[in-house]
């Protein structure tokens, strides 16, 4: 079957390249845009090599968005993984009560990220309402969530949790059935406590496991959209203005397409360039683990 | 140090969680059944109707929420169709043969699902407005294919190099042809697979948004566009954007059902076998 490094499978794989090129040309397209000036104020634009990067990354607008997209990805991320991995281990010990709500686990995950921002939007209202309705016997009804700064951050990276923790967790219980029972057996036998043997034993052997949701989270994160999009439009001010909105701001609404571009490309290089040093230190996480264990 | 922590407090953390992450959908049904006048007055006491129901899928306030639907059906089930027809060979081709540069090919497909989408989306909004494929369905299907794709050939080749060769060979021996041992011998041994696959990437179609905000207007626009129109206009219409929500909620969340054995695989890309 190896023995004719025949042709097929190239020929097999040509098609979905031949996609795959269709996506690639928009985006050499793009690149080429953002050495011009081209913008719906100048059709016939000039060259103008790197000096829309240059403009770029000397604006302080830039570099508030690109701290706001850290703080987002790495607060998201962070608590959707504390979250998901506590709600994995709960479910793990498989109480009738656990065993019916597992079923329901995913739910959130299925609901679009912009309609869970919608739902939201709504339950957030500082007048009308449902949180601050329910807040409002303990003398918190007039929270301004999404106008105010820092509730605006945190109210976008709230809906990320409640649409991506069930990730983090239908991965983890996953990986928490495949590990083996031997070392678990062996503490038991040792008498070992229950706080030690998830310290020492179930943590450090999951791990390896959550990594996968861990990076897929950190790097959607970087490049979140649709919540924002319907929750705050990046206010108020640019407190919410992550990467991709003020490029979406720049380019569609404003019409400095260039410039906006430009934007993204900075963005993909950052995501590329930790996408694949995560991916290769996960390889060799996950290959250690495999040897540990098996 | 045998003190285990009491089963009740587990159930009671779990249950804390569920109700976060149920809350919401619960809150948007009952404001989906209150009346337009009551929205705003008392919160837990009203007399259900099903009229948000009716003014969102009767497409009255010049919103066309059905058309929206339809064209969310049409251009998911497309993207989907389409990479399963130019993924399944991709993947089969993946697991069996190691070829020159196979791994980086795979690595490049996989590279666009953490692709910012805006990058390729304001050029193909540039080209998309010189071809005519703005705000079409044609358009759209091709678009997505960034996201449909990778799920496919990413997805099905950990299926297929999980299926051993010895069935194909036995297959070509007796006669079958390489393309017959694929059609008719791999591809349905696999077959629960590319229903779980096939579902997946329809869900992920159905609930992407960027694309379809930039590169449609309203002949092609989805219904994750489409439900945000009702939170537009001079007083906010919350009922009707409730009903909106979950009514564009209902197709994913049912696929979700059917696949849920499934559904970790797919969600890791095959990168936690369980």
């Amino acid at each position: 079957m190896r023995r004719r490094p025949a042709l097929r499978p190239y020929l097999l794989v040509l098609p979905a390249l031949l996609l795959t090129c269709g996506i690639l040309y928009p985006f050499a397209l793009g690149l080429y845009y953002t050495l011009f000036d081209f913008s719906a104020a100048k059709p016939q634009p000039d060259l103008v090599r790197l000096h829309n990067y240059g403009t770029l990354l000397s604006q302080d607008a830039f570099w508030n968005s690109a701290w706001v997209t850290v703080l987002y990805a790495v607060g998201a991320a962070g608590a959707e993984t504390v979250l998901g991995v506590a709600v994995a281990l709960l479910l793990h010990r498989s109480s009738p009560v656990g065993r019916v709500l597992e079923k329901i686990l995913i739910l959130p995950l299925m609901i679009a990220p912009v309609i869970a921002a919608i739902i939201w939007k709504l339950m957030l209202q500082p007048s009308v309402g449902v949180v601050n309705h329910l807040l409002r016997p303990f003398g918190l009804g007039g929270v301004q969530w999404t106008d105010t700064p820092a509730g605006a951050l945190l109210s976008s990276i709230a809906v990320d949790v409640w649409v991506y923790t069930p990730f983090v967790a239908v991965l983890a219980l996953a990986g928490l059935r495949s590990l083996p029972g031997s070392p678990f057996e062996a503490a038991a036998v040792d008498g070992a406590g229950r706080w030690y043997t998830l310290r020492r034993l179930t943590l450090p052997m999951l791990w390896p496991y959550v990594l996968v949701a861990v990076i897929f989270r950190f790097m959607d994160s970087l490049k979140v959209f649709d919540i924002i999009y319907a929750l705050t439009e990046g206010g108020p001010g640019d407190s919410t203005m992550v990467l991709q909105i003020r490029a979406y701001l720049e380019a569609i609404r404003f019409q400095r397409y260039s410039f906006g571009i430009s934007y993204t490309i900075v963005l993909w290089a950052v995501v590329y360039l930790a996408a694949m040093v995560l991916v290769r230190r996960l390889g060799r996480i996950q290959r250690g683990a495999a040897e540990v264990s098996g | 140090m045998r003190r285990r922590l009491p089963g009740w407090l587990a159930d009671a953390a779990l249950i804390l969680y569920f109700l976060f992450a149920l809350f919401p959908v619960a809150w948007m049904v009952i404001l989906s059944l209150k009346p337009a006048d009551k929205l705003f007055s008392t919160y837990f006491s009203f007399t259900p109707t099903l009229e948000s129901y009716r003014t969102v899928l009767g497409d009255s306030e010049g919103i066309p929420f059905t058309r929206f639907f339809v064209n969310s059906l049409v251009v998911s089930v497309g993207a989907v169709a389409l990479s399963l027809v130019v993924g399944l060979p991709a993947a089969y081709a993946s697991a069996r043969w190691r070829f020159k540069g196979s791994e980086n090919l795979m690595f490049t497909l996989l590279s666009f699902r953490f692709a910012p989408e805006l990058t390729v989306i304001i050029p193909l909004f540039v080209l998309y407005q010189k071809l005519g494929l703005f705000d079409t369905y044609v358009g759209m299907v091709w678009v997505l294919q960034l996201v449909t794709l990778p799920l496919v050939v990413w997805i099905m080749r950990s299926y297929f190099a999980d299926l051993t060769p010895e069935l194909e060979q036995a297959a070509l021996l007796d006669g079958y042809t390489r393309r017959q041992a694929f059609l008719r011998v791999a591809l349905p041994l696999v077959g629960p697979g590319v229903a779980a696959v096939s579902l997946l990437a329809f869900i992920f179609a159905w609930n992407n948004f960027v694309f379809p905000l930039i590169l449609t207007s309203h002949e092609a626009q989805t219904v994750t566009v489409g439900a945000l129109s009702f939170l537009g206009g001079d007083r906010p219409r919350y009922n009707l954007t409730a009903a909106a929500a979950l009514v564009s909620v209902v197709p994913p969340l049912l696929l979700a059902l059917t696949i849920q054995r499934y559904l970790v695989r797919g969600l890791s890309f095959g990168a936690v076998k369980s």
